[in-house]
């Protein structure tokens, strides 16, 4: 299968990325060869294969559910590239005109 | 080969050999540890052309190395006391900036140590600095990195390999005396054998990701890069075992690794014909994994070949699986709480859209696109849903072997290091520089790659070996062995 322009549009914007106009013909052109490298796995009959999904044999461990405090409020918005002490700062989502 | 040392102890310090020989150097007055530490200070400024570490913590290295030194006089020093380390730009140390090689997190500050950290710090270990590696440790080049690439100390104009090419080169060049990677889908073990050094992946879940910046969850492990097959034992004892912050942590006992090297017996050993009639495996490396393979039946070895009839199979899933992981992943990069905002966003939309293609390098928006795309609905079965049956089939065909044999051997790499810039053009061509390390991922299970040879080139060449699952302890004992019965005899 090909993608088109149209797929990449609705990728980037379930990502939340835009896509550069001036580079999206190169990234069709890798998307599809890579794409056309996956599909190598169509050769595989899977018809009675389960999907493997947890890698450890660990079982859920469980644990008295206690507050603790591990992050400070502080510490939380230390990295934030907008707050104000107390909240996180983002830009306006409701413009009242 | 070496520029010349003001610092004598330095000289001292350059021929490491194992951390028993330090402390005990130390002991006796003969070292002192912030004269050590000094030593690999000026031998990073030395060799900054590599551009390996992307931070150096001169001062608190020395502060914590004279505190260490008077642990190790009174006798209560822990058990990697004297070890000097850096850490991949992807495991989070408390007050310390972690970028993960990416513009998004440029000035991010940890807000807490993984597990990791806090497990070697606790065992007196001194880190020196953060390691340069390629963005999210999507990469095997040590290309993809924000703070520019790496190179290899073998060969200027070669890369390092990848994602952990800071770390596997400063162990190369002598800039500390080992590191802690991660490995995905062999970020340490094809760096150690570009670069002429050990490097292991335990079995998943042998080791704590908490702390450990995410790219595929089902895959990625801490593992140590090192000199020696000692060290690497030594650092597995340490950063391995239960964590109430990981849940995909085994609670398995961790086996004293380091006291458990010595070897005597005779193994049954599987190496995959396909491996060795695949296209594009160099020559060179063709003949030490023969050799390798001839050296271990003449010491009485039993050494056979078994079909891995999924070798063409391995890359594709493995880039399926961790693409769709990364795209879930990444989605934490918004532009709101912490890392990279655009000054171009305008609302909320703009914020996260704009925050990430900027902050985002060319081969991690790919990865979160593709990902996207092979978990979006109509799409979903014929490509994530396949990948994990086809992820079945590559770990039954695989623990099938190890159930006759005790180890498979097989190169680490295709090719020795390649050159800087020689494979970016084309993405597919970059993944399948990763077909013999990405096995073991997929499959979960602990590997090794030991630096058996040096091409006619100059440049490193490694081996690999694959354990059973939580089989760390017999993988290690036998590599220190096939250390010791390859020496200088192969190629």
């Amino acid at each position: 299968m090909n993608i088109d322009n149209e797929t990449i549009a609705k990728m980037a914007h379930l990502a939340r990325l835009d896509v550069n106009p001036n580079e999206q013909a190169s990234l069709l052109k890798d998307m599809n060869n890579i794409l056309h490298f996956m599909e190598k796995l169509n050769e595989l009959d899977t018809s009675t294969v389960e999907p493997l999904i947890y890698l450890t044999d660990e079982v859920n461990v469980f644990r008295e559910d206690e507050v603790q405090t591990e992050v400070s409020p502080a510490d939380a918005l230390k990295n934030a590239p907008m707050q104000d002490g107390t909240y996180f700062q983002v830009a306006k989502v409701i413009d009242k005109g | 080969m070496l520029s010349f040392h003001r610092n004598t102890y330095f000289h001292a310090m350059h021929q490491y050999s194992s951390l028993k020989s330090v402390q005990s150097e130390i002991k006796e007055g003969k070292i002192q540890l912030v004269e050590l530490v000094e030593g690999y200070l000026q031998r990073i400024e030395e060799k900054k052309h590599l551009n390996a570490f992307v931070e150096v913590y001169a001062d608190e290295a020395k502060l914590r190395a004279a505190e260490i030194q008077k642990k190790i006089i009174n006798g209560n020093a822990g058990k990697l006391a004297g070890m000097i380390l850096g850490i991949k730009d992807l495991i989070c140390y408390k007050d310390h900036n972690i970028s993960a090689g990416s513009k998004i997190l440029e000035n991010y500050n940890s807000i807490f140590s993984s597990t990791v950290v806090e497990r070697i710090l606790a065992e007196d270990a001194i880190i020196i600095g953060r390691q340069n590696c390629d963005e999210f440790a999507m990469g095997g080049s040590n290309e993809n990195s924000y703070f520019g690439p790496v190179k290899n100390d073998a060969d200027n104009t070669k890369v390092p390999g990848g994602s952990s090419g800071g770390s596997a080169v400063a162990v190369q060049a002598d800039l500390c005396m080992a590191s802690l990677g991660t490995d995905t889908g062999g970020s340490v073990r094809q760096p150690a054998a570009f670069c002429g050094v050990v490097g292991l992946k335990p079995t998943y879940g042998r080791v704590s990701r908490h702390g450990i910046i995410a790219y595929a969850s089902s895959f990625d492990q801490v593992g140590p890069i090192t000199k020696s097959v000692e060290d690497a034992a030594l650092l597995l004892e340490v950063i391995a075992g239960h964590d109430d912050h990981d849940s995909t942590c085994s609670t398995a006992p961790v086996p004293a690794y380091s006291q458990q090297l010595s070897f005597t017996g005779k193994k049954r050993i599987a190496y995959l014909p396909e491996t060795l009639n695949s296209d594009g495996l160099d020559p060179e490396i063709k003949a030490i994994t023969e050799n390798t393979i001839k050296r271990l039946i003449e010491e009485g070895h039993e050494v056979e070949p078994i079909s891995f009839p999924y070798l063409d199979y391995v890359v594709p899933t493995y880039y399926i699986l961790t693409m769709a992981e990364s795209s879930s992943n990444l989605a934490r990069y918004d532009g709101v709480h912490y890392g990279y905002r655009s000054q171009n966003a305008v609302d909320l939309e703009s914020t996260y859209k704009k925050s990430r293609s900027e902050g985002f390098g060319d081969e991690v928006k790919r990865r979160i696109l593709l990902g996207t795309f092979v978990l979006s609905a109509g799409h979903y079965d014929a490509f994530y849903g396949k990948a994990q049956k086809v992820r079945r089939l590559i770990r039954e065909k695989t623990d099938e072997i190890l159930e006759n044999h005790d180890f498979i051997l097989l190169p680490t790499t295709p090719g020795p290091a390649f050159g800087i810039g020689e494979k970016t053009d084309d993405p597919v061509v970059m993944y399948l520089a990763d077909i013999f390390t990405v096995q073991a991922s997929l499959a979960g299970i602990p590997a090794i790659s030991l630096p058996v040879a040096i091409s006619k080139s100059n440049l490193p060449l490694g081996i690999q070996f694959i354990g059973k699952r939580f089989g760390e302890a017999e993988l290690l004992a036998f590599s220190k062995y096939v250390l010791n019965v390859t020496k200088k005899e192969v190629v």
